[in-house]
């Protein structure tokens, strides 16, 4: 038969990096099809970064612009720090994901339609003059234009079930299409559906039947003459599961403090990109967690406090226009020197801004944004898998100093997954809090050595009753003090317990060459866009090295000593320019900054181009 | 067998009184409040380090500095979203709040009625001296209308609160109102709140000498409070009056004042029944309304699950169904693969 001699002459190849882009209307379902892939992806061994995209609007009309819903991945053999950036697939539901996202798809990539939905209607909706089916728009890409609908129709006719449903299975059509082009197998999301619909034996069957349609179907047609294979990535030994950057800071808390022997308050009011940690920590209460969904943001930056007090490592979470309400608590916070951590899952601003959308525009508010002088530890998660690390590290650092500490993530690390390296729970540092029992020679605000921390006495302790507010207060017996020297003296202890926290960072070790023309200096989730850049620029024999900052607050000490070893610095932020600032306050040295400000991330060609823009004529 | 047993030292009044001066200004309601609280606190059966106070800002909130006790001075208007975070970690703590109408009812509004609908086992005091005395004399948002203040030269154009009113509103499960200057009456209303299970909140009528002075005095001096003040007792009918020769009766859906002279039979006056909810509303009404007495006392009391009460449970129910949390294997939920 011809069709099977068709099959028989495909063949398959090796590459290895794919970036992969599914974008439908908000009720295709790209965001569940999207993470299929990545859990398949994940069981073939790949590297992998994903990113979702999403309308704000719960309910955008149909076929719309706004409605659009996009979920990104890249995957490979090599080591994978970003979810990409021009497209290898675009698989676009309706056209109005296609007008959104052609831009990204490269030149003779694979174009996969849902061809029943480009309609007159829909297309002149998305704003396509004509249709670009039939225009010449598409002429640059191979294009699989599929009536996926009908087909899925065909497939399940002794089902009776509604077009509704039927349409609404054809995202499962595509995974199945993609999943023959990468030549996986389907066990993986047979068990979802088989799982998710478990009560509705139809539309489970409905389901199955559309992913094996897809499936056979990338087959039989002509277009895809190969399918490929990506090899397994050479990962660090141990064991691994994907995991999104809100997940792992939640795990990340919960862990710090079973470490630190405390339980967990969490006291927070829904925001976005940051609810899912509040999301994830009320279903943890069997690890005896606290949720408490306060009426406000103030409320519950108040009873984080509340709790600090009384003995619970205290978590509030939340986005900037949320971190702006929380402000004068983070001013008591320094004030009553308590261990707590405000996390800020930052969008884009000013104002409302861009609610689903990434930014890191509020360092200065994390670093600077409070009357008086209150110096705040800031710490900032690099990857998704980072903010396991990062949100770890932000409890230590509050619970070792009794001080609040702020942690930067943002909507690209917070919703994005990666693969993360499962850590065995008992090689976790030590964590030790301040807690004090014993009545003997107590004084609420004398500060240890080391650490500058003041004991930690909670309520319910005999004999050690003792009050503390945001008043001014005295060293030692933490009464109101208004003298002037007093004040001198609590503000200079204030910001030097800041700077003795650097003492426990590590050595700041730049990646690549760690001297020489030119110094990337990044924070935060920049940190994938200019590592890919930077390998990129080394394999092309170009002479940079890479700083990535976890601690923005103190800086690392041997920084300005790593800077002084380079001759150009770029310090490119999804900003204005504000570490570039913090950095020239800070530093005698020159700077030049890269600035993006799209509510997207950086792509690494953004970085690498000028990269080498700085470093013409010396390559 | 000799077993001896040490009985910890019975505290008094002075255990509770800390070193730190007092510095409101002389002859200040705060000061007979103060002292109400010290008194009973030694009869609570609480053990002091598990007693916490916790303020806003205002002249009242200096009052955790006072108390020997631990104690929170925080942020304006924030007491009770503080308070809250204590109460839930660590449930054994008797939480009181001290704030005020400024700090209490403008600032902090907000987290008050969410504190009083979600009914945490907490105590709230709330010093009503219907003025703003910390920031020297503006009106606040118990001033009456029309009130003359350094904000307000050609008096206020603001309808006050009722704070009874806004408790009960609020889904409140116990409240109540007191005055400075009725200190043993204060201080059973003060026992009563901590007896309850749930939010208490305690509308207390504080005398502002420097900024408001006098503005209760109508139910303190002696010559008028008996006809302008009516005590309310659970189970007692609602008569007041220097010869208790006036009562409260239900006329319709509204009260009505009448003469007990013989001719009116005690028969028909109210009962207070401090868990019934429309009576409430219709004695809180009274807070303004002119010719009718001031009622104090306990408006309303009906005990409902606490919110600490049902985070417990929560937790409880959680462990056991799922078994106490375990990190390893919260890390390795979902598909994991082995390099
Ligand atoms: S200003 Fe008024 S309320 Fe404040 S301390 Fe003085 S008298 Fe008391």
């Amino acid at each position: 038969m011809a069709e099977d001699q068709q099959k028989i002459s495909k063949t398959t190849e090796e590459v290895d990096v794919v970036t992969i882009r599914f974008a439908g209307d908000s009720g295709d379902g790209m965001q569940l099809t999207g993470s299929q892939f990545t859990n398949n992806t994940a069981i073939v061994g790949n590297d992998l970064s994903t990113f979702p995209d999403y309308p704000s609007e719960i309910r955008a009309p149909a076929g719309s612009l706004a409605g659009v819903s996009s979920f990104q991945i890249q995957f490979g053999s090599q080591n994978i720090y970003t979810p990409g950036d021009t497209l290898d697939v675009l698989v676009a539901m309706n056209p109005a994901a296609l007008k959104v996202h052609l831009k990204d798809l490269k030149i003779n990539g694979l174009l996969l339609l849902n061809s029943v939905n480009y309609t007159p209607r829909n297309y002149k909706l998305a704003g396509w003059e004509s249709n670009p089916l039939e225009d010449k728009t598409l002429k640059d890409y191979r294009v699989a234009e599929v009536n996926m609908s009908e087909l899925v129709a065909n497939s399940v006719k002794d089902l009776n079930l509604s077009p509704k449903v039927i349409n609404r299975s054809a995202n499962m059509f595509a995974l199945g299409f993609l999943y023959y082009m990468y030549d996986r197998n389907l066990d993986s999301t047979i068990d979802f559906i088989t799982a998710k619909f478990g009560k509705y034996p139809d539309l489970a069957e409905a389901n199955r039947r559309s992913l094996k349609a897809g499936y056979n179907y990338a087959h039989t047609i002509k277009i895809i003459r190969t399918n490929y294979r990506i090899p397994k990535a050479k990962f660090k030994k141990g064991t691994y599961r994907n995991i999104m950057g809100n997940q792992a800071v939640s795990f990340g808390l919960v862990a710090a403090a079973r470490k630190a022997g405390l339980e967990l308050f969490y006291g927070g009011y829904p925001i976005t990109p940051a609810s899912d940690i509040l999301h994830y920590l009320s279903g943890f209460k069997n690890f005896g967690v606290k949720t408490f969904q306060a009426e406000d943001e103030i409320a519950g930056v108040m009873s984080t406090i509340g709790a600090a007090y009384a003995g619970d490592l205290a978590i509030t979470a939340t986005s900037g226009p949320g971190m702006a309400l929380k402000t004068e608590a983070l001013g008591l916070a320094v004030s009553v020197e308590l261990p707590m951590v405000i996390i800020n899952v930052q969008r884009g601003g000013p104002s409302t801004g861009l609610p689903t959308k990434t930014e890191q525009s509020d360092l200065f508010q994390a670093v600077l944004g409070r009357n008086g002088e209150a110096p705040i530890p800031v710490v900032a998660a690099q990857t998704p898998a980072h903010c396991f690390d990062a949100a770890y590290e932000a409890c230590r650092i509050a619970l070792e100093h009794m001080i609040p500490v702020i942690l930067l993530s943002d909507g690209y690390l917070g919703n994005g997954s990666e693969p993360w390296r499962i850590p065995e729970y008992k090689k976790l540092p030590e964590i030790k809090t301040h807690k004090k029992t014993d009545p003997e020679d107590f004084l609420p605000y004398r500060h240890d050595e080391k650490t500058l921390a003041r004991p930690w006495v909670v309520p319910g302790t005999a004999n050690m009753e003792y009050r503390v507010g945001g008043l001014e207060k005295s060293e030692g017996t933490g009464n109101v003090n208004y003298t002037p020297e007093n004040h001198q003296l609590m503000t200079e202890l204030r910001q030097r317990k800041l700077d003795i926290i650097a003492d426990s960072f590590p050595p700041v070790v730049p990646f690549g060459n760690s001297s020489g023309e030119l110094l990337i200096l990044g924070w935060g989730s920049t940190f994938g866009a200019i590592r890919t850049a930077v390998e990129n620029a080394l394999a092309k024999g170009l002479s940079v090295g890479h700083v990535q900052l976890t601690h923005l607050n103190p800086f690392p000490k041997d920084l300005g000593e790593v800077l002084g070893k380079f001759k150009q610095i770029l310090i490119p932020e999804l900003n204005m320019g504000q570490l570039q600032t913090l950095i020239q306050g800070k530093f005698v040295v020159k700077t030049e900054g890269l600035h993006k400000m799209k509510g997207v991330p950086f792509t690494q060609s953004d970085i690498y181009n000028k990269m080498v823009e700085m470093l013409k004529g010396l390559a | 067998m000799n077993e001896v047993k040490t009985k910890p030292a019975a505290l008094s009044k002075k255990d509770f009184i800390s070193n730190q001066e007092v510095r409101w200004c002389p002859g200040c309601g705060d000061y007979a409040i103060l002292s109400q609280v010290q008194k009973i606190m030694p009869e609570l059966g609480v053990p002091r380090e598990n007693i916490v106070v916790i303020s806003g800002i205002g002249c009242s909130s200096r009052f955790p500095y006072y108390m020997n006790t631990y104690g929170f001075h925080g942020i304006h208007g924030r007491a009770t979203a503080l308070a809250s975070g204590v109460k839930l970690t660590n449930p054994e703590l008797s939480v009181w709040v001290i704030t005020g109408d400024g700090d209490g009812l403008a600032i902090g509004g907000n987290h008050m009625i969410h504190l009083l609908r979600r009914n945490l086992d907490i105590n709230i005091l709330l010093f009503n001296n219907e003025i703003y005395g910390l920031t020297k004399g503006q009106y606040s948002p118990t001033s009456e209308l029309g009130k003359v203040t350094k904000s307000s030269p050609f008096g206020s154009i603001d309808y006050p609160f009722n704070p009874p009113q806004l408790a009960l509103g609020a889904a409140g499960t116990f409240i109540a109102r007191g005055i400075d200057r009725e200190q043993k009456h204060l201080q059973g209303l003060l026992k009563h709140a901590h007896t309850h299970t749930g939010t208490a909140f305690v509308e207390i009528y504080q005398n502002c000498l420097i900024f408001n002075n006098g503005v209760f005095s109508h139910l303190t001096e002696k010559e008028v409070k008996a006809e302008n003040v009516l005590v309310l007792e659970h189970g007692k009918p609602m008569i007041f009056g220097k010869n208790e020769d006036k009562g409260l009766r239900l006329n319709g859906s509204h009260l009505e004042v009448i003469q007990l002279d013989g001719k009116t039979s005690h028969d028909h006056v109210l009962i207070h029944d401090e868990t019934n909810k429309i009576q409430a509303l219709l004695l809180s009404e009274l807070t303004y309304l002119k010719d009718f007495p001031t009622p104090i006392g306990v408006f309303y009391h009906q005990d409902v699950e606490t919110y600490d009460h049902m985070m417990i449970k929560q937790i409880d129910y959680a462990k056991e169904q799922k078994g106490e949390g375990n990190i390893e294997a919260l890390f390795h939920e979902g598909y994991t693969w082995t390099v």
